[in-house]
Formats: C-alpha cells, sequence, structure tokens
C-alpha cells in the first residue's frame, strides 16, 4: 500500500464531500439521542437515589437487586433483548424506544449510584436543620441536600454522561440512524473507510472539550482536598 | 402567671436495647429561660431533639404552645416552626448566602414571596449584628458569625421556644462571646428559651433554671445559685466540681 493508497483510503476529501449530508444526518441523531437518552438516564438515577433514602428493607433489597442487574447486564445485550426479545412477548417497540429503555435501566443504574454517594456525602446534620424549621423531607432534600451532593460528585455524573454520550453509537445495532450507523452506511457505499475516521474526528470534535473540563474539575477537587 | 409554653411529661427514649430517657418531665414557662447540664450521655441531646421531634419519643407527651405534637393529625412541620433549634455544628447550607440560609424556610415552608422573605431575613440577620454579612456564604464566615447566622435562620420564623444544643462548644473561646451576647439580646426580647450547654458565666448571669441531668433521668433543678453554689445531690455536687475544675 502506498502513501497515497493509504489517503485515499481513510481520508479522502472527494469521499467526505459525497459521505458528508449521510453524516451530518447521523451527527444530529446521536445529539437528539444523547438530548434523550442522558436526562432520561438522569431521571432514573435521581429515582433510585430517592428511593435508597428510604430506609424501609421492603425497599432497599428490591432496590439493590435492579441496581445490580442493570449494572451487570452488558447494555448491548439488554438492548438486543429489549428490541428482539420483547417481540416474543407480543411487545413490538420501534429502534429508539428500545434505546430510550434499554438507557433509562442501565444508566439509571448508574447515575443512581453515584447521586446515592452525593447524597450520602452530605452530613446528616444539613438534613435536621432544614427539618427543623419546619421542611418537608422531600423540601429537605430537594432544596440542601441533593444540590449538594450534585456538586460532590459533580465530576463522576460528567463522567458518566460522557460514557453515555458515547454509548449511544450501540443504537447502531437496531438500526437507528445515528452517526456510527451513518457512517458504515456511507462506508458501504463508498467502498471506503473515510467516512469512519470522519464519525471518529466528530466524536472526538464533539467530547474532547468535555474530557478537558472534566480534567480540570478533577485537579480542582483534588486541590480542594489537599 | 401564664400556663407552660412546652410541657414534656414522662418522656422516655430507646435506641434499641439503650434506654437513654427515663421519664422526663420538663415545664418551661413563657420567657423562662432554662439551663440543661449533664455529663455526656446523659441525654441532654436527646431530649432537646425530642422536643421538636428531630427524635421519636418512645412514650410520653409533649405539648408546645398548646399543639400536642405526638398527636398523629398535628402538621409537625407547622409546628416546627414554632420551636427554633440551633446545633452544636451550626448545619448553615454552605450553597446559600447568609440571606438565602435564612430566608429559604420563609420562603418554602411560610409560602412568603422573595422579597418578603428576604426582607424578613434581612431583618433577622440584623437582631444578630450580622445585616452586612447577608451576601456571604458560610465558608466565608468565623465560626461565630456562622452560628449567628443559624440563629437568625431560627428567630426568622418568629418561634414561641428556642432550643439551644452546646451552640458554642464548638467556636474557638474568642468566639463565644458573640453568640452568648446575641443569647442573651433574644433572651431580653423575651424569648423562651432551653439552653443544653456548659457556659457556667452564662447561666449564672441568665438562666432563670438549671436543671442537671444524669443517666437519662432529671436528677436536681433550681435556680443557678441554688444549684451551682449549693446542690443538694451529690451526682450534682461531683459534676459541678468537676466543670469547675476544667474551667479554672
Ligand atoms: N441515634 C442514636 N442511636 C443510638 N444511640 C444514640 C443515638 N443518639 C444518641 N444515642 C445514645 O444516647 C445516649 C445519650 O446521648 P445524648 O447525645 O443525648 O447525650 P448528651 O447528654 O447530649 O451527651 P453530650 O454531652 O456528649 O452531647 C448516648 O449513650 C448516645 O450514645
Ligand atoms: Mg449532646
Amino acid at each position: 500500500m502506498t502513501f497515497d493508497d493509504f489517503l485515499q483510503a481513510f481520508f479522502s476529501w472527494e469521499i467526505l464531500e459525497q459521505a458528508w449530508p449521510i453524516l451530518w444526518a447521523g451527527f444530529l441523531n446521536t445529539l437528539v439521542l444523547s438530548a434523550v437518552v442522558v436526562p432520561l438516564g438522569f431521571i432514573g438515577g435521581v429515582i433510585l437515589a430517592l428511593l435508597s433514602t428510604l430506609r424501609s428493607r421492603w425497599v432497599r433489597w428490591p432496590l439493590i437487586a435492579w441496581v445490580d442487574l442493570f449494572r451487570s447486564l452488558p447494555p448491548l445485550v439488554l438492548l438486543v433483548f429489549v428490541y428482539a426479545g420483547l417481540p416474543f412477548a407480543g411487545l413490538e417497540v420501534s429502534p429508539l424506544t428500545a434505546v430510550a429503555i434499554g438507557f433509562f435501566l442501565n444508566t439509571g443504574a448508574y447515575y443512581g449510584e453515584i447521586l446515592r454517594a452525593g447524597i450520602e456525602s452530605v452530613p446528616h446534620g444539613q438534613t435536621e436543620a432544614a427539618r427543623s424549621t419546619g421542611l418537608t423531607a422531600l423540601q429537605a432534600l430537594g432544596h440542601v441536600v441533593l444540590p449538594q451532593a450534585v456538586r460532590n460528585v459533580l465530576p463522576d455524573l460528567i463522567s458518566n454522561t460522557l460514557e453515555v454520550v458515547k454509548l449511544t453509537s450501540i443504537a447502531s445495532v437496531v438500526a437507528l440512524p445515528e452517526l456510527l450507523f451513518q457512517a458504515r452506511q456511507a462506508q458501504s457505499v463508498t467502498y471506503n473507510a473515510t467516512p469512519i475516521m470522519a464519525a471518529a474526528v466528530i466524536y472526538f470534535v464533539l467530547l474532547w472539550p468535555v474530557v478537558r473540563l472534566l480534567s480540570r474539575l478533577e485537579n480542582r477537587q483534588m486541590a480542594g482536598r489537599r | 402567671m401564664p400556663g407552660p409554653i412546652l410541657e414534656a411529661r414522662g418522656l422516655h427514649k430507646h435506641f434499641g436495647h439503650l434506654h437513654v430517657l427515663k421519664g422526663v418531665d420538663l415545664l418551661v414557662q413563657e420567657r423562662e429561660l432554662v439551663f440543661v447540664i449533664g455529663p455526656s450521655g446523659s441525654g441532654k441531646s436527646t431530649l432537646l431533639r425530642c422536643l421538636n421531634r428531630l427524635e421519636e419519643p418512645s412514650a410520653g407527651s409533649i405539648t408546645v404552645d398548646g399543639i400536642d405534637l405526638l398527636d398523629r393529625r398535628t402538621d409537625i412541620n407547622k409546628a416546627r416552626q414554632r420551636i427554633g433549634m440551633v446545633f452544636q455544628s451550626f448545619n448553615l447550607y454552605p450553597h446559600m448566602t447568609a440571606l438565602g440560609n435564612v430566608a429559604l424556610a420563609l420562603r418554602k415552608v411560610q409560602g412568603r414571596g422573595r422579597a418578603e422573605a428576604e426582607a424578613r431575613a434581612r431583618e433577622a440577620l440584623d437582631r444578630v449584628h450580622l445585616a452586612d454579612r447577608a451576601g456571604h456564604y458560610p465558608g466565608q464566615l468565623s465560626g461565630g458569625q456562622q452560628q449567628r447566622v443559624a440563629i437568625a435562620r431560627a428567630i426568622a420564623l418568629e418561634p414561641r421556644v428556642m432550643l439551644f444544643d452546646e451552640p458554642t462548644s464548638a467556636l474557638d473561646p474568642e468566639l463565644v462571646g458573640g453568640v452568648l451576647a446575641a443569647m442573651r439580646e433574644l433572651r431580653e426580647s423575651g424569648m423562651t428559651m432551653v439552653v443544653v450547654s456548659h457556659e457556667m458565666g452564662f447561666a449564672r448571669a441568665a438562666a432563670d433554671r438549671v436543671i442537671f441531668m444524669d443517666g437519662g433521668r432529671i436528677v436536681e433543678q433550681g435556680p443557678p445559685a441554688a444549684i451551682f453554689g449549693a446542690p443538694q445531690e451529690e451526682r450534682t455536687r461531683a459534676f459541678i466540681g468537676q466543670i469547675e475544675r476544667n474551667h479554672a
């Protein structure tokens, strides 16, 4: 393979121009998908974290089982099960619905554990002070505990969000036309790796600023602890 | 003489097998300042925390300002506005300014609008001489200032009784005076107060009554001069002797 062959296979401007509309559509879908699954997973996480503040063992054991289950299952397996398995139970779901359900279960479990750690990092005296002024348990949680909890685990939340956005690429297996799926389409039509290369670059450009931000936050927290 | 504003009878508290309060009766008259002293683990904090139901008593009755606190039908969140509490570790909300700390319950519990809540919060801060620190976060305030903000947070709700659990024992000695001064002013304004503290000087000067607790019971009570000067019970004598040695 000559250098020119290499350039032609991975960095062809011509191919890129040809594939760009397909890639762009895929990129937009990835954004939309992220905008759906991140809040969904986060809400799932908040629900799990709130449930974990209840002392009752009728809540605690099912909760532990739930979180363990969905942290153990590979997300890809979960997604394929929801998409291809549920129809056997008479439940047809669209690709987007399948992805939404899968991420709600998987990502929710992770966000839930992070938020739970955050809630536990807030001293109990905060809740007591809030309750002593007449705030309800829920108000104390919402106004006093959660804001501090989120701040305490912000790097973990951002890190998880980063993983979630990357993970949206598994939606390609249920033919949801997000960035990776579109790149593979373009690659198979053009017989060229340039679209895949371009998709990788787009992911990098999208996520690298977040990675930088995360590093800075982590360093700041380190410095704060010292 | 008006009736008691706070009336606790036959209070018991168990933590599992641990019997921490063993039948405590406490009557507090309006405008009275009651001091509670006693060795570590004698149940002082538990008693105080039962009085606003941060801790659920195992048995007994509590009435505050005519409200039966342990009645199922009582809205405890409403009742708690009449019972201010100040903690040893301040427990200010670190993500809110002093003003935000004081205004939170005014807004969320009493349902006041932002402007009115903040105006009242400023008044409360002014009463503890911290109006100029309204915009500061707890991390930017000294321990003494933080405790005074915590007092403002409680008094802003216009409680009928204030409970203090060792309000000065987490403070550097030079910061104690400011908090005690704020408490004294509060007392002069007519506030009913129950104070757990070992600040003997303050007790002598300001308390109407001193209660000595040991082993989950009230052992002895009376005017400060009597309790400190001529305690009747051996245990009281031993405890006061020990404190005076520690402070000498
Ligand atoms: N939540 C709890 N669970 C179990 N035991 C508790 C709890 N809170 C208090 N206790 C126990 O109850 C007893 C009384 O505690 P309390 O805090 O009321 O004492 P105190 O008189 O305030 O002591 P100190 O002067 O050290 O503050 C102690 O033995 C303590 O360990
Ligand atoms: Mg105590």
